[in-house]
């Protein structure tokens, strides 16, 4: 299911796109780095991760992954991981395909490469276009990019599993240009916390049979459908949404469009949900600091309606002497008559 | 989020604008600030797109690179920022006071008065967003150690004169930023967002326009709706009519309207290369400039509504009167200007790329001390944000009910006043903790005594305080130093001012925890230019 084109029909269209200026340079990055079968890219990772392994010689293997489909190159990939692992060389895998069970159906992941050690660890390798300057990049992305490390080792296990002497490294290698020239560097970066996240995770997804088993008869998700149809089709699936969604998810604004027009508090931030204890909509939360719903003995009514009051009383007193008397505040220096008064 | 500014947020919703945070001005604003709106290539990191800068928001002044590929391009662009920017800071570098500041005598360890130069005013910049201050930090980096012909003649690809100094410029500005409280350099939404409690979440509150829209909504619509209008509404072209505040480009802008122009302007360029006479070359020539203000017209078509932006902004900060407090920071950010201007003068090397242990401690604290002094500040300048520490538990409003004269049992006894306050509050007080409340602007100390329940219906409590300081010399307290009964004080659980933490040593002290004093490589490791290569993008 393509959820951008059900944004569309829905009538709150994703904001996503890539610009192609980034496209180009990521590609045209990604290929230099992988230039002349992957030396550079090899002496990187000797450098920073090759243990005592001798350095990777010009007879790096690097296998041809190409076949039919995506479960064959699958199935190819993971023919050429059992082999390069006997073999006790290095090899270079460029664009794997990996299998990877998502919510009980299976996703298919291509890492931008993985390198098999001579000692049979197998390591993933991100290549990314932000740039590394002096030796940090931007913490947002490489989160990024190790969450998304993170899947390829989750899925490099289950054939690992299956062969022998072969071990996931769980450091993987960043490769992002240095400083502002177009010259590769590379970091290690440690994912077993990514990894144990994301595992968790996927183990706590509920399976896609048993979302489709809990939906009305004939729910379809067709984008040809009539809005209204397609509306009670995504309502159908509870969504939980939260700002975050809108930097990930196609349909955010969809949710969040219900969101707001339930009243959710989530629509403010996950935080303001578990301030406000059991109170969720917004009109549940103003009359309880108005006084007019809510039991005083709750502790977070109690404490709304002590922050209403005292917020009622500053605006009202700074407003209130403000209109009084201007030119007294520009004497107090521009402060704030109540705060002047307060504070003598 | 604290629960008050929950609840504002929640009562924006509601009303449908956004409700006030801030009931004055936290932070300084110039007579005349330099707004800068900066655009970068998408996916490039030192590839600056183009810019708005001035200080006159009728005459912006519109940089662009026609092709961010071609270096000549961009040095010609920093060039020009840096003719655009750098005389707004030597404006304010050239007029000074003269002002004291302690030293300590390196020989003697005595602390002596120095008369100093003080720059009366610093120069201000402002950018649309949190990215844009990233933004010059970066640009800050990819400058400063740039070699121009007059530096070093063999000098691969000389960056034209002023780039370097300008590099030095930005990168204080963006370390400046990071202060907590500072205003050299600030980001609108930030400014907008200190002030004001909108109807959404604070990750949308990034976004300059809709932030503006819940704030100042247009006539006849709700924040709400003027704020989705901003995030998504396009033009018939497909191009987003509030496009965003940069320096990120929207991607359908690039791909549709950018990328062919500067296609077309490439086609130019080479045809003109290979233009054979005079007269082809002319007619060529007409093209390429055609292509380049095509380029130019469509950057200034999506910057020019977050110039907008940035001075409506401004506009509505300029109605709030500005904190009583906010001008003392104000003199730090001189003095932090005051201070950059004299190492360039003095001919001090760049900034390094990475400070060395005792700098960056230095740093650290310094901006935990700013933090906590904000906090302080804000909260003496403001009532609305009194409210909140008094919500905390950290302040509390109480009306004097009686004063009672006790004296220290020393030889020479000094007033120790207690003062019972009668107050509705709950602060966190426990046996002498220590309240302070502002006397003529300075902090007056009191500690906390007893607490004496009473059972009235509204549930007010007396607390007992004991002066402590302020009150003059004699057996008397000076007149107007202790409270008298019925006024009305605001104290807080809080220090006003924060005193600055332990001295640092010497960076040739630095303890081997911390990598050890730097060495005989230091001078290897002086801050060497970034290599160049012939082509540095892709």
């Amino acid at each position: 299911m393509d959820k951008g084109v059900l944004a569309t029909a829905l009538g709150s269209p994703a904001p996503f796109g890539q610009s192609q200026f980034a496209f180009m340079r990521g590609n045209a990055f990604e290929a230099k780095v992988k230039a002349d079968g992957g030396a550079e890219l090899l002496r990187l990772l000797y450098e920073r991760l090759g243990g005592s392994s001798a350095a990777p010689g010009p007879d790096v293997a690097t296998p041809d992954l190409s076949a039919a489909g995506p479960e064959g190159r699958a199935a190819r990939t993971a023919l050429a991981l059992r082999e390069a692992t006997a073999a006790g060389g290095w090899a270079l895998l460029d664009h794997p395909m990996l299998a990877l069970e998502v919510a009980g159906s299976p996703a298919y992941l291509e890492p931008d490469a993985v390198v098999v050690h001579p000692d049979g660890r197998w390591t993933v390798v991100e290549i990314k276009s932000f740039p590394m300057i002096d030796a940090s990049a931007a913490a947002a992305k490489v989160g990024a990019a190790a969450r998304q490390a993170a899947v390829y080792v989750l899925a490099l296990e289950r054939v690992a599993a299956v062969t022998e002497g072969a071990e996931v490294g769980h450091q993987v290698l960043l490769v992002c240009p240095k400083d502002f020239s177009n010259l590769p560097t590379a970091s290690v970066v440690d994912v077993r916390k990514q990894r144990a996240v994301t595992r968790r995770q996927l183990t706590r997804l509920m399976r896609v049979e048993d979302i489709a088993a809990g939906l009305p008869e004939g729910t379809t998700f067709d984008p040809a459908c009539a809005p209204e149809e397609l509306d009670a089709a995504v309502a159908a699936v509870p969504p939980a949404y939260a700002p975050e969604c809108l930097a990930a998810c196609e349909l955010a604004f969809h949710c969040r469009a219900r969101s707001r027009a339930e009243g959710a508090v989530e629509a403010l931030g996950r935080s303001v949900r578990g301030e406000l204890g059991g109170l969720t909509t917004v009109a549940g939360v103003l009359a309880a600091a108005a006084g007019k719903e809510g039991d005083p003995a709750d502790p977070t009514v109690a404490a709304l309606r002590r922050a209403a009051a005292l917020r009622a009383e500053a605006l009202e007193s700074a407003a209130g002497l403000r209109a009084e008397a201007p030119e007294a505040a520009s004497v107090a220096g521009g402060g704030t008559p109540e705060g002047a008064a307060a504070c003598r | 989020m604290s629960l008050i500014t929950t609840l504002a947020r929640l009562e924006a919703v509601d009303s449908g604008r956004a409700q006030p945070l801030a009931t004055v001005r936290h932070r300084h604003l110039t007579d005349r600030p330099l707004v800068l709106v900066p655009l970068t290539t998408a996916g490039e990191a030192g590839a600056p797109l183009g810019a708005l800068v001035g200080t006159d928001r009728e005459a912006p002044r519109l940089l662009a690179v026609a092709q961010p590929r071609d270096r000549d391009l961009r040095f010609a662009f920093l060039a020009e920022l840096a003719e655009a920017v750098l005389p707004h800071i030597e404006a304010c570098a050239d007029v000074v006071e003269p002002a004291e500041r302690n030293e300590t005598d390196p020989a003697t360890g005595k602390k002596t008065k120095v008369e100093v130069e003080l720059c009366l005013d610093a120069a201000q910049v402002i950018v649309p967003s949190r990215a844009g201050v990233e933004f010059v930090r970066l640009l800050g980096r990819s400058m400063r150690f740039r070699r121009t012909a007059e530096d070093n003649p063999d000098t691969p690809y000389p960056a034209p004169a002023r780039v370097p100094l300008l590099g030095r410029w930005l990168t204080h500005y963006g370390e400046r930023a990071r202060v907590p409280g500072s205003s050299l350099l600030l980001a609108s939404t930030d400014l907008l967002n200190r002030h004001w409690a909108t109807g959404q979440s604070s990750l949308e509150d990034q976004h300059l326009g809709a932030l503006l829209s819940w704030i100042d909504p247009p006539a006849g619509s709700s924040g709400a709706e003027a704020a989705l209008r901003a995030e998504l509404a396009r033009d018939g072209e497909g191009q987003l009519l509030c496009p965003p505040a940069g320096p990120a480009t929207d991607p359908d802008f690039d791909n549709r309207l950018l990328a062919p122009a500067i296609e077309r302007y490439d086609r130019a360029r080479t045809a003109l290369a290979s233009a054979e006479d005079g007269l082809a070359a002319d007619a060529r020539l007409g093209e390429l400039s055609a292509a380049e203000r095509e380029i130019r017209s469509l950057l200034a078509r999506v910057m020019l509504p977050t110039w907008d932006a940035v001075w409506r902004g401004l506009d509505l900060l300029r109605q709030l009167p500005e904190g009583a407090r906010a001008e003392d920071r104000w003199t730090r950010d001189r003095w932090s200007f005051t201070a950059h201007r004299d190492r360039v003068r003095s001919g001090e090397p760049p900034q390094p790329r990475r400070d060395d242990a005792v700098t960056a401690a230095q740093k650290l604290a310094s901006r935990e001390t700013a933090q906590a002094q904000l906090e302080a500040q804000e909260a003496l300048d403001d009532p609305l944000v009194l409210a909140g520490r008094r919500l905390a538990g950290e302040a509390f409003l109480g009306t004097v009910s009686g004063v009672e004269m006790a004296y220290t049992e020393s030889k020479r006894p000094s007033p120790r006043p207690l003062v019972t306050v009668r107050t509705d509050e709950r602060p966190h007080l426990g046996e002498r903790t220590k309240v302070y409340r502002s006397l003529d602007g300075k902090p007056q100390t009191a500690e906390f005594v007893r607490a004496e329940q009473e059972t009235d219906q509204d549930g007010e409590i007396l607390l007992v305080l004991r002066i402590l300081d302020r009150m003059g010399r004699s057996k008397e307290p000076a007149p107007g130093s202790v409270p008298e009964p019925g006024e009305r004080i605001a104290w807080t659980l809080f220090e006003h001012d924060q005193r600055g933490g332990p001295k640092l040593p010497d960076p040739e002290e630095t303890p081997w925890t911390h990598g050890g004093p730097p060495g005989a490589d230091a001078a290897t490791r002086a801050e060497q230019p970034d290599p160049v290569t012939p082509e540095d993008l892709l």
